[in-house]
């Protein structure tokens, strides 16, 4: 007889009394439950205070991750009612060409040429997908990887919006809190409010519409309504990041319809985990840095992007959020098994 | 009125080519291989690194390129998708980031603007018809491109493994009943459309130079061929290889070459659209929609 031993794993006392109730007996238990919240909430906030200790330079890397950020938790909200999307630079990129058209031949400034490119940007975009949002499954996936490129395409051979050059010499950002705060702000907007929408009854549709649409249907709901309103809010914070984005660089490019953010953001909400918002965002945090680390093998970067993507899809497909969640919950203990030959 | 007549024959002989293998197996067999625009360039790329690098004669050259593209295939679905099967959207998800990860890395290694990775013509040379004169080259993608899709047709009409392919994608447990090996069918059809990439690539890159971009042009191609024919089809591929080959061919003659590839995606976003199996599609029609 030999003993052996194997892990256990238990769900904290906190946690075990109810998924979303709690009853808190100890400030210790109170902070079990708030500083994974306010944490990250406290370093984003306080991050570009210390723009002199870190440097400029990571400062607007934080921005940028904010951005990309944006475009992942975009992606999530869509995935969340089963709409798979590899063309997310279609929201990116509209929403930069409106505002930068807005500003570059209207004159408007940014203050103005942001809100109502996102605006008109998200209707726009919403109006072109809703002929499409009746596929399914792999057929969306195709017509998502091919309308971004055709954006592209179009730009480059009609010459309009600047042509391959982009439409460059907009208007910046005037304030460099103001640019680096509002990307900050957005993200922290989006994510608390996401994460309440989706456990609402409006958000149990949303995800009754992805477990099974059809049944969902047969509950005598317009799923295809649903669908767009869906697809409008993604579209509103999709299109606000590239509008931002390209009061950032001073330029709209075509770059920004390229299949570069879309993989992008979709690793960022890969890695991250998807259907939990949070971990979009945890994502776009890995990724964005760790590119700008990676920038001196310069173009081998999408390489590391796509293999990441690739490994987390194979490997650890719930994501580092979940996994960490369930780490946090949990605590793990070894119990001797008795195995007899 | 006789160059678009023949250039556009060509030209659809070279989009069913090129959609030989991407259709191989996503839609005979079902399992998406979205790495195939990063198969086609590595096939050109490492058939050319044979030949001038290493002065292997160029018949081998091409032999062993195509046997060790289809190897990668088979490695890609053994280290990669044999783990996601049935998951189709991770399917898809995880080849197309394969395929952007082959390309940009063989950008990397500087095949982005080289003008001088360009594959010898098989002949070279050429013969007029009426005022159209052409190349051999052009004659040989014609020529391959209707053997493949005969033997294609024999292979997945009579063969055993063929028919195996048409199983798994049509009912992978009942196939499984009928003592079909679902995983060493799916890795065989994966193969084997990655060497039907490298096949191509090795026939059409010869008439102009093997740059990565090309790679997403050529899933872009294949998409929409695939996507117009109806994934499934094999009538499909001809009959939409020869509508999108002519289309191209007009577009490119009447407006501007720019347009072509616009052509290319509206062409996918109209039949998505309207009729997301395609023309000749059939068994996937009542999942396609809501």
């Amino acid at each position: 007889m030999t003993v052996s031993y194997r892990r256990e794993r238990l769900d904290r006392g906190v946690k075990a009394r109810c998924d979303d109730i709690f009853a808190l007996s100890s400030y210790r238990e109170a902070c079990y439950l708030w500083l994974p919240r306010v944490l990250p909430v406290a370093f984003l906030l306080l991050f570009p205070l210390f723009k002199e200790v870190v440097g400029l330079y990571w400062a607007k890397v934080l921005g940028i991750a904010c951005i990309v950020a944006l475009l992942a938790l975009s992606w999530d909200l869509i995935a969340s009612v089963g709409l798979i999307s590899l063309g997310q630079a279609l929201f990116f990129g509209v929403g930069a060409y409106m505002s930068a058209y807005l500003n570059r031949s209207l004159g408007w400034s940014p203050l103005f040429a942001v809100p109502v490119a996102t605006l008109i940007g998200a209707l726009f975009c919403t109006l072109l997908v809703s002929p499409l949002l009746r596929l399914r499954g792999i057929y969306f996936v195709l017509i998502t990887l091919v309308l971004p490129l055709f954006f592209l395409r179009v730009i480059e051979a009609t010459k309009i919006l600047g042509g391959t050059e982009g439409i460059s010499g907009l208007t910046y950002i005037p304030n460099i809190w103001v640019e680096l705060y509002v990307p900050v702000i957005a993200v922290l907007l989006v994510v608390f409010s996401f994460r309440r929408l989706i456990n609402t009854d409006y958000g149990m549709v949303l995800r009754g519409i992805r477990d099974n649409d059809r049944t969902v249907i047969a509950g005598g709901i317009n799923i295809h309504w649903y669908k767009l309103q869906v697809v409008f809010i993604a579209g509103v914070v999709g299109c606000f990041a590239g509008a931002f984005m390209a009061h950032c660089l001073g330029a709209a490019a075509m770059s920004m319809f390229s299949i570069d953010y879309s993989i992008l953001s979709l690793t960022a909400a890969i890695v991250g985990g998807p259907g939990t918002f949070a971990g979009a965002t945890l994502g776009a945090f890995i990724m964005v840095p760790l590119s700008e680390i990676l920038r001196t093998f310069g173009g081998l970067r999408v390489v590391f992007y796509c293999v990441i993507l690739v490994i987390f899809i194979v490997g650890l497909p719930e994501g580092i959020f979940h996994y960490i969640q369930r780490k946090y919950h949990q605590f793990e203990r070894l119990v001797e098994v008795e195995v007899k030959r | 009125m006789e160059s678009i007549l023949i250039y556009g024959l060509i030209n659809a002989v070279m989009l069913a080519l090129i959609t030989l293998g991407f259709s191989l197996s996503i839609g005979i067999s079902g399992v998406a291989n979205l790495a195939f625009g990063g198969f086609y360039i590595f096939g050109a790329y490492f058939a050319w690194l044979l030949l001038f690098y290493l002065g292997v004669p160029y018949p081998l050259a091409i032999l062993l390129s195509v046997l060790v593209t289809g190897l990668l295939g088979a490695l890609m679905y053994w280290l990669v998708l044999m783990r996601v099967r049935g998951l189709i959207l991770s399917e898809v998800i995880a080849t197309l980031a394969t395929g952007i990860a082959i390309l940009e890395f063989l950008r990397w290694k500087g095949l982005g603007l080289g003008y001088e990775f360009n594959l010898p013509c098989f002949v070279r040379g050429g013969i007029n018809i009426g005022r159209v004169s052409l190349d051999y080259q052009r004659l040989a993608v014609i020529g391959v491109g209707l053997i493949l899709l005969i033997l294609l047709w024999f292979l997945t009409h009579y063969t055993k493994v063929g028919l195996a392919f048409r199983g798994i994608a049509q009912d992978e447990h009942t196939a499984l009943s009928m003592g079909i090996r679902s995983d060493w069918t799916a890795m065989l059809s994966v193969a084997f459309g990655s060497a039907l990439a490298a096949v191509a690539a090795i026939t059409i890159l010869p008439l102009s130079m093997i740059n990565v971009n090309t790679g997403y042009d050529v899933l872009l191609i294949a998409m929409a061929v695939a996507v117009v024919g109806g994934l499934e089809s094999f009538l499909g591929i001809i009959v939409a290889s020869f509508i999108l080959g002519y289309a191209q061919i007009i577009t490119a003659h009447f407006f501007a070459p720019h347009w072509m590839m616009v052509m290319y995606l509206i062409a996918i976003m109209v039949i998505l659209a309207v009729k997301p199996s395609g023309l000749f599609g059939k068994f996937k029609e009542l999942e396609e929609r809501v």
